[in-house]
């Protein structure tokens, strides 16, 4: 069990969704993705469409100002 | 798991702003989970053609003078002030600068993210084109209307 880093905070929507898509198809079962995100629409999203590709939210934490990480089992 | 919701584009411009909504909406969509699914057919046809410039492709004198006169994805033009095709450059070039993906970005993204391209077997007999004038990701699979319904059932159908 690994984990990763991606962050997402200069990327713009669609390559928001993307390239953590991307991510989480590169990494193995039980590997855990951190992902840094902006508040708004990836913070509200990325949650949603892991958890209905089966994907596991560990947790969201508030790093500085509107800046997150979201930790995503796979 | 949910059920896997379904994105149909009908891909029917070629125009570079109408291009990028199209390569958004359906990179995006896959992105969070979406089947995802773009029928290329008439000017559309430009963004997925091997031969990005303008070069003359298809059978026929008029399909390949027409095939030159369109181009591929490097000759889309704005829908609008396009000036001599001059505005696609520049909005690339804003679109870089402001960070945002640029329209063959968005492509390989789609692709990346598991989009399926469908090509028109009524445009590509209009043009004289054939499946190996597209690129490699394209689906083997020509098709027509019923099979493009049948491909998008249960699933939200947008034009562009």
């Amino acid at each position: 069990m690994a984990t990763f880093n991606l962050d997402i905070t200069k990327e713009h929507c669609p390559m928001t969704f993307v390239k953590t898509k991307i991510q989480l198809a590169k990494i193995a079962k039980d590997d855990i993705l951190e992902v840094l995100v902006t508040e708004g629409e990836p913070l509200e999203n990325i949650p949603k469409s892991s958890t209905e590709q089966g994907f596991e939210i560990l947790g969201i934490e508030n790093l500085h100002d509107n800046i997150y990480k979201i930790r995503i089992k796979k | 798991m949910e059920p896997r919701k379904k994105l149909s584009i009908i891909c029917f411009s070629g125009d570079f702003d109408k291009l990028v909504a199209a390569f958004t909406l359906a990179s995006g969509s896959a992105a969070v989970n979406y089947e995802v699914n773009i029928f290329f057919t008439f000017w559309g046809l430009n963004a997925i053609k091997k031969k990005k410039g303008r070069v003359f492709t298809g059978k026929g004198f008029l399909a390949r003078f027409f095939g030159f006169l369109m181009g591929g994805i490097d000759n889309v033009p704005l829908s609008r002030l396009n000036f001599c095709n001059i505005s696609p450059k520049l909005m690339n070039y804003m679109m870089r600068k402001r960070n945002v993906a640029s329209l063959k970005e968005l492509i390989d993204a789609s692709i990346a993210v598991g989009v399926k391209l469908y090509t028109c077997e009524m445009s590509m007999q209009i043009l004289g084109l054939t499946i190996n004038d597209f690129i490699p990701e394209v689906n083997k699979e020509v098709l027509g209307v019923a099979k493009f319904m049948e491909i998008s059932q249960g699933g939200d159908r947008i034009f562009i």
